[in-house]
């Protein structure tokens, strides 16, 4: 199935071909409006996850998986058909974990995956910790699915569709929206006045 | 007095949730295409065709358009001359809605709003019901996704704001919202009413078809108007830049109190999955 990353705005723009987990050197060369076909293993995380994340580490519990150089895919897919590894999955809304996000990078996490805008404090938190925010397409949960080769529920099962996943995911088409030199993607509204 | 069994309402609901879920409606297909053919970003055209490819995928498929198969909405119009046998009205839609989740493989969401429990089984529904005169009875849905819905707002402008109030206040919303609620996006606006009525004026608005402008010339007029306007934002396709941000604004008014001007703004993604069913 065919399926481009968008190249965003008018700046000249690469593809890249990464593999999660991501090192320094990875990150450090992505700007905005690159492309990124990301294979290897990534973690899904939502709000309630990220709750739950965060009680981990303040009470010295164990984590439910190494965040040093990993990829956090904010996603709470629909359930998986016969056959498949996975129903429906497309990324949420990031803001949400915007609380979240800074601590998680100051611990080793390399990128989060997700749509919309992030908080300044989560911007300053991806040049700090050298680090960068993915974008995917809102809404194509279905066409994005193909590209996630397999999935298992590694922690707080509870959560039901927030419940931690490990996904290996094979060319999963990102763009870069936020670099860690303080860039990003999304365009300004245009508003009158 | 007509009798519709509620067995019969349950086995409707129960397809048309899950077909919901994965056809997207023609025209907000149709929209999507239009839009790309006049799109002057690549990047939107690009995600113009993702949508394209990814609304054929689910149909054919079987997969949900979007994971977020939303708050289960319904707004249904109950014939005055229509009684229901069996269970009632609502046990009936609510049954009908937890099966075709469970068995269309459609995400819960719905939780405690402060423990935030899953309730598991994507209840409650939202179920408004309006008596009406005859004896028929429609029933129409709307996945409701959280991402967009979190982007509606209400509010209560002083009478003398008037249409520009309105129009300062949409636009800032949807400036405000930029990329976060899967432009391009549909809006439904509430004018009017009371402080409850508007939102429900607004979302109801969203059922009516991208192809139907609204009957009252006026009315279709300021739709029109508005839509231009929110398209010069330059927002464009998942906020990456371009012409198209907003697919339609629908517009539904009601009278309001001399003193009042409430203003709904409900934002739809471009996934905007609903359909209706007679019995």
């Amino acid at each position: 199935m065919p399926f481009r990353t968008p190249r965003g705005g008018g700046a000249v723009s690469k593809e890249y071909r990464l593999q999660a987990p991501l090192r320094d050197e990875d990150v450090i060369q992505l700007k905005v409006g690159d492309r990124v076909l990301l294979s290897g293993i990534i973690y899904t995380a939502r709000d309630a996850a990220h709750k739950k994340i965060i009680q981990a580490l303040e009470s010295g519990s164990e984590l439910p998986f190494p965040l040093k150089g990993a990829v956090i895919y904010y996603v709470g897919p629909s359930p998986a058909p016969e056959g498949r590894p996975i129903g429906s999955a497309g990324p949420t809304t990031s803001y949400r974990m915007d609380s979240y996000t800074p601590r998680l990078h100051s611990l080793g996490v390399k990128a989060t995956i997700g749509k919309g805008k992030r908080s300044q404090d989560v911007k300053d938190a991806l040049v700090r910790h050298n680090a960068v925010y993915f974008g995917a397409t809102g809404g194509a949960g279905a066409l994005l699915s193909q590209r996630i080769e397999s999935s298992k529920i590694i922690a707080f099962e509870d959560l039901g569709p927030e419940a931690v996943r490990e996904l290996e995911v094979r060319d999963f088409p990102l763009l870069v929206v936020n670099d860690a030199f303080g860039g990003e993607l999304y365009a300004k509204p245009n508003l009158p006045g | 007095m007509r009798t519709v069994t509620s067995s019969d309402i349950a086995d409707r609901v129960a397809e048309m949730v899950v077909r919901a879920n994965r056809v997207l409606p023609p025209d907000v297909l149709a929209a999507i295409s239009r839009a790309k053919e006049n799109e002057s970003s690549p990047s939107g055209r690009e995600i113009l065709g993702q949508l394209e490819e990814n609304a054929a995928l689910a149909r054919e498929s079987g997969l949900p358009l979007c994971q977020d198969t939303g708050m289960a909405v319904f707004f249904v119009e109950l014939g005055e001359q229509c009684r229901v046998e069996g269970a009632n009205l609502r046990e009936a839609i609510t049954q009908g809605m937890v099966r075709g989740y469970q068995d269309g493989l459609l995400r819960k969401s719905m939780c405690h709003p402060l423990t935030r429990k899953n309730t598991g089984d994507n209840t409650p529904a939202v179920i408004h019901v309006d008596l009406v005169e005859g004896d028929g009875l429609k029933i129409s849905f709307m996945a409701k996704g959280g991402g967009s819905e979190n982007m509606s707002r209400v509010t209560m402008l002083s009478p003398a704001q008037g249409w520009k109030g309105i129009k300062d206040f949409v636009l800032g919303r949807v400036a405000e919202a930029g990329p976060n609620p899967c432009p391009p996006t549909m809006l439904g606006i509430g004018i009017g009413g009371s402080f409850e009525l508007a939102p429900k004026l607004a979302k109801q608005a969203l059922l009516r078809p991208l192809d139907q402008p609204h009957p009252d010339p006026e009315i279709a007029r300021m739709e029109q108007e508005l839509l231009e306007e929110i398209n010069t934002l330059g927002i464009g396709p998942m906020g990456l830049g371009g012409d198209t941000t907003c697919l339609g604004v629908r517009i539904s008014m009601a009278p309001c109190h001399i003193a009042s001007l409430p203003l709904a703004v409900n934002v739809q993604c471009h996934s905007a999955r609903h359909e209706e069913v007679e019995l």
